[in-house]
């Protein structure tokens, strides 16, 4: 029976780097683990908290729907349906992509101006960045790209989105944010408050949900500095009427993020999820870095290029509700490259270009180039074409835009003056 | 056979001769192992016979008994048991016999061989009679005998548990023990052994620590024997204190003042391995009140086992300066020696702990002696002053320490640079590294690093990189723990503008001359790691740059050849570290959507490497390159496929690597990884996964630790596979079922209820991931015959009440998984379970809201399966 050793580790951490990494690693898997049941389950905690939320959701719809109607005519349908969680939970791959870009409302662009710009709408700079749901709810919050994927999972001081508020987490709280991540100072900019604490915002104005954004974020704490239960800044974006100063404003003020063109809201709409006329963008060089669309390889090419959806009968469509039809394919070329219906293609626009009737698109010069990029889930929208199209041709110039809203200034002054006229 | 002669050649300097002698002992075990062992049992007792073939023969006996591996332990011990009861009684009569030998090989070697057959027989309830021939010895004349009977109760208390032998035998053993070391006996030799028995049968006297009287007595004899002119004895008694200390630390209370009498004197006069046991009491005490505290939280209520006595702080200010002097008593070359350990590293390590124990309380029992010290002109005085100062860094409030450690800052760098003592440096570097390992981080307002002095601190950590071995590894170590302050922080860390510098200086310093001999190269690795971990987006173009310089180390490490055994050791070693480094850049970066992207221009190149590691070592793949994989695998997604023709090979080498198990468990990790990264591109690989993992579950020598990922790991394929998986459905559900059988009546320790709740929650992950992954499969229907079973192992987890969150979690989510997946064809089943209405009702109402989130899950898919 020898002496027992009593050395103890000296001047050494309590813990080799060695183990930190195979405990970091098993926390890594442990965590993709869950997010693949959670995949699985679509057991996404808001989609529990949204189907809490919302009772008036309309009968259940049968199960095949989701998987055979196309989604042109999915793009605006009511939200509420497409939180079943039994359909959304039968989502894998590109269909999760598809449910949740669904969820967002998406800007057409502005190809003309809308009238009463400076009495109906609001403008702000865009912030540059990923767009993304921000949906705390049950002491965490979780951020989602438009394709489905998770870009954080962290905690943060929104309602209900960190594990150290008593009481307020109950299971009924919980927020969803339409935000867009600012890489560069690590920000969410909340561009629209889609549900605060519980109470859903869907069928309320513009008006009414940037003035409660405004009131109920900055209260909440989640604009702060970030912290140990609050990983990542909030911010509002500063949002103006859009008369003459406040277009001004936005198109030319000091803002802390790189912008990517101006969003307008018309102020009495309400949160519609998909591609809505009644939220615009808008951009030029001066507002934006990426103002004409590039390529993969991040180069603007010499052609502007379009993506459309074949359908039954050869025809080249948008993605818009009723879709818009730009040519028909031949078919020889589906015959060789073994095409099908619901397959999108990419297109270059040839020197025919784009010619319209009666404001309506009558012919388009079409050059087929292949199909597209597979992780793409929609056809380009008609606006996002023209609005492309103008830019390489005859670009809607901030000044058209003043312009538009001073002339209407004059009309409003002087009502008499056109009763007159007419 | 002639035993005697064998067992001479057995020890021949001839190398034939030796293995022949060995070869044919061999074979007698194996033939005839009753007339084996007997053989054995009378050369060792023949009085007649030469020493060295004596002391062989018990030694061979002794491992014909035991063995260290656990499967081989098992079947000796079954042959033991089986062999004929007259040649083991003759073998124990031998024994004891033996036992009173005067030849001390004889005897001392016997003491064992009993002790390891009464550890196979007591908790068999054979051999009883053992104990009492033992006892009856101790009252031999001859001193030699009652040595060796006292070493015999010594080792046996170390062999059998205390609840196989009886109170009165017991008493029995502790009253021969405590006699013999009483200062009535004469025999230093006899005394000596009774005080190593007593260390080894103190886990037995817990109804005499009871006793008052008794305890009283035992109490007096130790605390006598540490008194004793034989250093030896002091040595043992003051190991009793410390096994007590731990032991029966409630009983301490009267005996605690005159124990700190007895160690301050033994700390501060007697010979070293005396001193070191009189400080471990101390260390051993603080690791008691510290377990304590944590455990309630400093408030003592109805239900704590142990209250804390506060002896630590009590004792406070006469242990601080006892501890304080020994600082001053450092060796020269303490730290360039990695097996040191001496007076002033044990009081050092003590007073971390005391300070550790007590918080505040030390803070101004130190700083005088530090503000006295620190600007002697001898070297010691400077270095225990440093090393005072580091070791009360973790304890004390942060409110108390940094306005010490902003006074101290600037003080603290200048040493770092300019003390001529190379000691001095080492400590100061240790302690800058407590500075910043226990006071940065969020939880603390008063900045200790500015602006102002980040510049001077980074600049003087990396010019101590170029000192001495030593301390350049403790300056790696400072950084490691400033780099982990920021961690985490959403504003912008201050060492962002350092961040190529540093990383250079790291890369500098694993490319010392001198880096091998010491842990600085590992320091410096894991430095760089921890940078990286660390780093924000603003530096994640530079640690893409790091890739390739890292790849092509890694490179190098490949192309040097015909390297010696001890040579390859080091290169294995460096390729680990470099794999380990590969592992947190790429998880780093594929952390980030930009930065994944840009960095999937290395993946070939990277896996490339990888297989070349595994294939430079010819038996076993390396845990860190497999680590790295995982990784690789989980940002590469399904491309992963293309390396998995040539990968697969290492990863089933991985899985069956029993012996080094956590290599089997990292495979069975990056086996899941692979499968969420190829989902159903797995399939081509499933079979010989699916085999390998089926094997591993039924074998008796996988550690049982891996068990539980396996079947986690039947989940991630089952969910990434879909309905493919009706290939193993019927295999894997056996296995799973018979593990959920065994896994819900348990009784046991902590430990065990602690092993059983991670192998339910494998079993339940299993299970989630096969339902999930049918889901809306045609095959569906197959599931259900499994259904009522699962019901059954959930209920009856249920009713056992000790399941942790984590399983209650996972648990829940299992019947909602079911529920989803089975719909109306298993609602009436779900009806009837307990699990459907009490526990989806206890787990609504959780506090933990991953459980309550399962169990609203739960709720949503039952109710669905039973409207339909």
């Amino acid at each position: 029976m020898a002496p027992h050793d009593i050395r103890r580790p000296f001047k050494r951490a309590a813990i080799s780097d060695q183990q930190k990494r195979r405990e970091l690693s098993l926390l890594r898997q442990a965590q993709n683990r869950r997010d693949a049941q959670q995949q699985a389950r679509c057991l996404a905690s808001s989609i529990l908290s949204l189907q809490s939320a919302a009772p008036e959701s309309q009968p259940e719809q049968s199960d095949t729907e989701i998987e055979t109607v196309p989604e042109s005519e999915q793009e605006s349908e009511a939200f509420s349906k497409d939180l079943d969680v039994r359909q959304a939970s039968k989502l894998r791959g590109p269909e999760v992509r598809k449910w949740f870009a669904r969820q967002l409302m998406l800007p057409e662009w502005m190809i003309d101006v809308p009238d009463r710009l400076a009495q109906d709408w609001y403008v702000f700079a865009r912030p540059a960045g990923k767009r993304c749901f921000v949906v705390s709810s049950n002491g965490t919050t979780v951020s989602r790209q438009r394709n489905g994927s998770i870009l954080h999972h962290f905690p943060s001081a929104l309602p209900a989105g960190a594990k150290i508020r008593d009481g307020s987490g109950s299971a009924q709280s919980y927020c969803i944010l339409d935000c867009i991540f600012h890489e560069l100072d690590q920000t969410y900019y909340v561009i629209d408050m889609v549900c605060w604490n519980g109470y859903s915002l869907y069928d309320c104005t513009a008006e009414f949900r940037f003035y409660w954004l405004n009131s109920k974020l900055e209260e909440s704490g989640a604009c702060n500095a970030p912290s140990h239960y609050h990983k990542f800044r909030f911010s509002a974006v500063p949002v103006y009427n859009c008369d003459s100063s406040g277009l001004y404003s936005a198109y030319t003020g000091v803002v802390p993020y790189a912008k990517d063109g101006l969003l307008f809201y018309n102020k009495h709409a309400l949160y519609q999820t998909g591609n809505t006329p009644l939220a615009l963008v808008w951009k030029d060089e001066n507002c934006s870095q990426y103002v004409i669309d590039t390529d993969g390889k991040g180069e603007i090419p010499s052609q502007q290029q379009v993506v459309l959806e074949l359908q039954d009968d050869r025809k080249l469509v948008t993605s818009d509700d009723p879709p818009v039809l730009f040519g028909c394919l031949d078919g020889d070329i589906i015959e060789k490259s073994g095409l099908h219906t619901g397959n999108l293609l990419r297109f270059a626009i040839g020197d025919g270009g784009l010619s319209f009737a009666d404001g309506k698109l009558e012919k388009a010069d079409l050059i087929y180039l292949g199909k597209s990029n597979r992780a793409r889930a929609f056809a380009d929208s008609y606006s996002k074409v023209l609005f492309q199209f103008m830019v390489r041709h005859s670009p809607l110039k901030i000044d058209d835009l003043l312009a538009s809203i001073n002339s209407a200034n004059d009309q409003e002054k002087t009502p008499s003056d056109i009763e007159m006229v007419g | 056979m002639e035993v005697t002669q064998v067992l001479f050649n057995a020890q021949s300097i001839d190398g034939t001769v030796r293995k022949n002698a060995e070869e044919s002992l061999k074979q007698f075990q194996e033939q005839n192992l009753p007339g084996f062992l007997l053989s054995l049992s009378g050369e060792l007792a023949n009085e007649e016979k030469p020493i060295e073939t004596r002391k062989l023969a018990g030694l061979i006996l002794k491992n014909a008994l035991d063995a260290k591996e656990q499967h081989r332990k098992f079947e000796l011990v079954q042959r033991w048991l089986s062999l004929d009861a007259t040649a083991k009684s003759q073998i124990k009569a031998c024994l004891l016999q033996t036992l009173s030998s005067p030849v001390f090989d004889a005897h001392s070697t016997t003491s064992q061989v009993i002790a390891k057959v009464a550890g196979i027989e007591l908790p068999q309830k054979q051999w009883p009679e053992l104990i009492g021939s033992l006892l009856s010895n101790v009252h031999q004349i001859p001193a030699y005998a009652k040595q060796a009977t006292l070493e015999t109760l010594g080792y046996l208390c170390e062999e059998v548990s205390p609840d196989v032998i009886d109170q009165d035998q017991v008493n029995k053993i502790l009253t021969a023990v405590v006699q013999g070391m009483s200062t009535s006996e004469g025999n230093i030799d006899v005394r000596l052994a009774a005080t190593r028995a007593l260390y080894n049968a103190l886990g037995f006297a817990q109804a005499n620590f009871s006793n008052d009287m008794e305890r009283d007595y035992i109490m007096r004899v130790v605390c006598e024997a540490t008194l004793s002119p034989e250093v030896r004895i002091r040595q043992a008694a003051f190991e009793c204190l410390v096994s007590i200390s731990s032991t029966y630390y409630e009983k301490l209370t009267p005996y605690i003042q005159d124990i700190f009498n007895i160690t301050s004197k033994a700390v501060r006069e007697d010979e070293e391995p005396v001193a070191l046991q009189a400080i471990e009491f101390w260390s051993s005490i603080c690791d008691e009140e510290i377990d304590i505290l944590e455990e309630y939280g400093g408030e003592f209520t109805g239900d704590s086992d142990v209250p804390c006595f506060y002896f630590i702080k009590k004792a406070l200010p006469a242990l601080v300066p006892m501890l304080l002097e020994t600082l001053l008593k450092q060796e020269e070359d303490q730290d360039q020696d990695e097996g040191a350990w001496n007076i002033a590293m044990a009081g050092g390590t003590c007073l971390g702990l005391v300070a550790q124990t007590v918080g505040d309380d030390i803070v101004p029992l130190v700083v005088p002696f530090v503000e006295e010290n620190i600007t002697k002109p001898d070297w010691r005085q400077r270095e225990a002053a440093t090393y005072a100062f580091g070791s009360i860094l973790d304890g004390p409030s942060p409110e108390n320490l940094i306005p010490l450690v902003n006074v101290a800052l600037t003080f603290m760098l200048s040493a770092l640079t300019k003390d001529p003592n190379s000691h001095v440096k080492d400590t100061t570097a240790w302690a800058l590294g407590r500075i910043f390992e226990f006071l940065l981080g969020s939880a603390v307002d008063l900045p200790i690093i500015t602006q102002a002095n980040c510049q001077q601190i980074v600049t003087v950590l990396l010019q101590s990189m170029k000192d001495t071995p030593n301390v350049a590894e403790k300056a790696c170590g400072a950084l490691y723990f400033l780099a982990q302050g920021y961690e985490g922080e959403g504003e912008p860390s201050p060492l962002t503008p350092f961040f190529q510098e540093i990383v250079q200086s790291l890369l500098t310093v694993t490319h010392r001359e001198d880096v091998g001999d010491s842990r600085l190269r590992t320091a410096a690795y894991e430095t760089l790691n921890e940078v990286v971990r660390c780093s924000t987006v603003e530096t994640a173009p530079l640690v893409l740059q790091l890739v390739a310089v890292i790849m092509m180390e890694l490179h190098n490490t490949l192309e040097s050849q015909k390297l010696s055994s001890e040579e390859r050791e080091k290169q294995s070693e460096l390729q680990g570290l470099l794999c380990g480094c590969l592992q947190v850049i790429i998880q780093k970066l594929g952390s980030s959507e930009t930065t994944k992207y840009a960095f999937m221009q290395y993946a070939d190149q990277i896996m490339g490497l990888f297989l070349r590691v595994f294939a430079c070592r010819s038996a076993t793949v390396h845990e860190e390159a497999m680590l790295a994989i995982g990784a690789l695998a989980y940002a590469t997604g399904a491309d992963f496929a293309k390396y998995m023709p040539e990968f697969y090979r290492y990863l089933e080498m991985g899985l069956q690597n029993f012996e080094e198990y956590q290599v089997c468990a990292v495979t069975v990790g990056v086996v899941g990884d692979i499968s969420r990264a190829l989902e159903e591109k797995i399939v081509p690989y499933c079979d010989g996964i699916m085999t390998q993992l089926l094997k591993n579950l039924s074998s008796n020598q996988l550690h049982r630790s891996v068990k539980p990922p396996i079947f986690s790991c039947f989940g991630d394929i089952a969910l990434a596979v879909g309905e493919y998986f009706e290939k193993y459905l019927m295999w894997a559900m056996s296995a799973l079922q018979s593990a959920a059988d065994l896994s819900t009546h348990i009784a046991g320790d902590d430990e065990l209820v602690e092993y059983t709740n991670s192998l339910r929650n494998g079993i339940l992950e299993a299970y989630s991931g096969i339902f999930q992954g049918f889901k809306n499969s045609p095959k569906t229907q197959l599931l259900i015959p499994y259904a009522p079973h699962i019901l059954q192992f959930l209920d009856g987890i249920y009713m056992e009440k000790d399941m942790d969150d984590m399983v209650m979690k996972t648990a829940i989510g299992v019947l909602g998984d079911l529920a989803d997946t089975l719909g109306n064809h298993a609602s009436s089943m779900i009806q009837q379970s307990v699990s459907s209405k009490d526990f989806l009702n206890e787990c609504l109402s959780s506090e933990d809201l991953l459980v309550k989130e399962s169990a609203q899950w739960a709720k949503l898919a039952i109710s669905r399966a039973i409207s339909v």
